[in-house]
């Protein structure tokens, strides 16, 4: 039992690798077979991910007592070796991906697979890309993992086919394309400059670096950054976003909402390891730093809110609620302090269960439209044109009564999460993100003398949470009271489970939020002190008291 | 030497820029070839450039740092390589797929009236 415990950090790669790669063995027409696979695979990745997180709780005390799993590949000591480190904050992303996966998998069961072959191996691939990014414990185990993803990324976005997927598609993988270089960019400068691609390393060794180098390593972590940001689809980088996003295929977009998550994440980890060696000038380089957090995210915010109120089609909405929530994320991460990040880190995770629940709710609800009378203006996405027609149209689950009921209770449930609204969990994840911004200034501080960023983040916060309202109302009204004909849409129970099971989780997590927050705190605290992680990496002999090295090595 | 291989990397990074903002797909592709030329030579250019050495021990020059280059540039230039030249291979099938759908090899998928 306890033989293959100490392999677990690893094992979120290793189990989608195998199963996509087996199924790639089969032949095509074994569609049962890969369908028992990938639920297998999804269903063990997901337990893992459970255990990661039980883990980074404190729960395997005899391997890891810190709770961070640092697992080194093939016995290499860092920083020479590959390592996957697995902390609260990716035990914590793991699980996310896991459940998404999960949910967007059931979906894509009852109709979708049948788009196009090799839907559920490039499923797995992207789901290991995402869960290795998460892991990378190196930043050149980060670029090929974020390939990885953006390798199936690529092949999923154009699942199903169509003009429409086909431009979007072209236009993505030229703005990736163009970004993976730039990452290279960035990667190789830094370990020009630093001689070290572990992340660990590369925090204890910044402080040491020659004035020289320093400028150029500045420059390095500068293009990372953009790298980063770009996946992370801040402004002014995003614009590739939403038409992609808005045309891929339902449950490929769910996982998509988490796959904007890595660059917010990738953002964090480095930001906050080389964050750990305070500069000369203070703070960690340009990108990383807090201010320029705060006004990238900031600008992001306003586009995506501006984009929910200008765009008609459901889909497309969506889209532009990742690209606020990005906004979001990358503000609250640009006011600083642990108790903040905490609560960043909750927002994350509501807005994913809710965009990824969105997207899939958003396709279904696309199908109370009379066949040919797309909404309005836009283009249609002809997702029926490429079914395979040797494969029958036959009925994959039971069909489930009251349709519209549950189509109009769940854009309900959507948008109150979106909006954050009470009573879900979006209600409370804003709640926390804004009395968290509270705790930087000391109680007793005169209104007079708090941070102008305070203010600026409260504003665009619920001035942003308005504004959706209003632009999901809209959507919404025309989507439900629309004066025209309306088709009652055939649902499979396999369908609204998924959607369903998301916003049932939302609700759990609105209910939990005491267990939860307790969690993330531990993963806030990790991050704004990385002398555990560098630790967990490079040993506890390793003298972390960065202060010193930065006096010692001049 | 340094000048050298810092302007081909120059002028490589330069055209595929270029190219890469051209109208047409075939001029894109060129242009993330050309780009990716260019990244992997700055990528082999951070292991510092010197001539004879080799990045992998061998016994004739016994266990000495200063005689051997570093091996760690050389092999992220080639997964870069492998990543990057398969990326392109499949951003050419999209290419090719978006000019039979659209009939033009514009990145817009339409022609815009000049």
């Amino acid at each position: 039992m306890t033989d293959w415990l100490p392999h677990l950090p690893v094992l979120p790669v290793v189990i989608p690798l195998v199963a996509g790669a087996a199924m790639l063995l089969l032949a095509e027409a074994r569609r049962a077979e890969r369908t028992v696979m990938a639920l297998a695979a999804t269903l063990a990745n997901l337990v893992v991910a459970v255990m990661l997180v039980r883990m980074a709780g404190g729960a395997l005390p005899g391997l890891w007592p810190d709770g961070v799993a640092a697992y080194r590949l093939g016995g290499w000591q860092p920083p020479f070796g590959i390592v996957m480190v697995a902390d609260a904050l990716s035990a914590a992303l793991l699980l996310l991906n896991a459940v998404l996966a999960l949910a967007a998998l059931a979906y894509a069961l009852a109709r979708w697979k049948r788009m196009g072959p090799h839907f559920q191996s490039l499923f797995q691939f992207i789901v290991m890309g995402i869960n290795g990014a998460f892991l990378a414990g190196d930043l050149f185990n980060l670029f090929v993992f974020v390939e990885v993803l953006l390798a199936s990324s690529y092949g999923l976005a154009l699942h199903g086919s169509g003009v429409l997927r086909i431009k979007a598609g072209l236009h993505y993988i030229v703005v990736n394309l163009a970004g993976s270089f730039v990452f290279l960019i960035g990667v190789s400068l830094i370990y020009g400059t630093s001689g070290t691609l572990n992340m660990a390393d590369l925090a204890l060794r910044v402080p040491r670096l020659q004035d020289g180098d320093r400028v150029l390593f500045e420059a390095g972590a500068a293009i990372l950054g953009v790298a980063f940001l770009l996946k992370a689809g801040a402004w002014p980088l995003n614009f590739w976003l939403p038409s992609t996003y808005g045309a891929a295929a339902p449950p490929v977009a769910a996982l998509f909402s988490i796959m904007t998550k890595v660059g917010v994440y990738a953002l964090l980890r480095v930001g906050s390891l080389l964050g750990a060696a305070p500069l000369p000038d203070g703070g960690a380089p340009a990108p990383f730093s807090e201010p320029w957090l705060f006004g990238i995210g900031l600008a992001t915010l306003l586009l995506g809110t501006a984009g929910m109120l200008a765009t008609r089609q459901p889909q497309r909405l969506v889209a532009y609620c990742v690209i606020t929530s990005a906004g979001t994320l990358l503000a609250a991460f640009g006011l600083g302090g642990a108790p903040m990040k905490s609560a960043a880190l909750f927002y994350l995770a509501s807005s994913v269960l809710a965009t990824g629940a969105f997207f899939m709710l958003s396709e279904m609800v696309g199908r109370t439209r009379p066949a040919g009378a797309e909404v309005e203006e836009e283009e249609p996405l002809d997702a029926e044109a490429p079914l395979d027609p040797s494969m029958p149209d036959e009925d994959v689950g039971i069909v489930i009564p009251a349709a519209m009921a549950f189509l109009g209770m769940g854009f309900v449930a959507c948008a109150l999460l979106v909006t954050g609204l009470p009573p879900l969990s979006g209600f409370v994840a804003k709640f926390l993100l804004l009395s968290a911004t509270l705790d930087i200034v000391p109680s007793a501080a005169p209104i007079e003398t708090w941070p102008p960023a305070i203010g600026v983040l409260w504003a665009a916060v619920l001035g942003s949470s308005l504004v959706s309202v209003i632009a999901l109302c809209k959507m919404g009204v025309r989507l439900f009271w629309n004066s025209g004909e309306i088709v009652t849409p055939r649902l499979y129970a396999l369908e609204a489970m998924p959607v369903a099971g998301l916003l049932l989780l939302s609700v759990a997590l609105a209910a939990g939020v005491g267990p939860a927050m307790d969690y993330l705190d531990r993963a806030g605290r990790d991050l704004s002190a990385p002398q555990i992680y560098i630790e967990a990496v490079l040993g506890k002999d390793v003298p972390t008291d960065l202060t010193d090295i930065a006096g010692g090595g001049r | 030497m340094e000048f050298v291989y810092a302007l081909a990397i120059g002028v490589l990074t330069g055209s595929g820029v270029w190219l890469l903002l051209r109208p047409r797909t075939f001029q894109v592709i060129m242009g993330l070839t050309l780009l990716s030329y260019a990244v992997n030579l700055f990528i082999f250019g951070m292991g510092r450039l010197a001539v004879g050495r080799v990045p992998i021990i061998d016994a004739l020059r016994q266990a000495d740092p200063a005689r051997y280059d570093d091996p760690v540039p050389q092999a992220l230039v080639l997964t870069a390589i492998v990543i990057g030249f398969a990326t392109t291979a499949l951003f050419l099938v999209v290419l090719l797929a978006s000019r039979g759908l659209t009939g033009t090899d514009h990145v817009e998928g339409e022609e815009l009236e000049p």
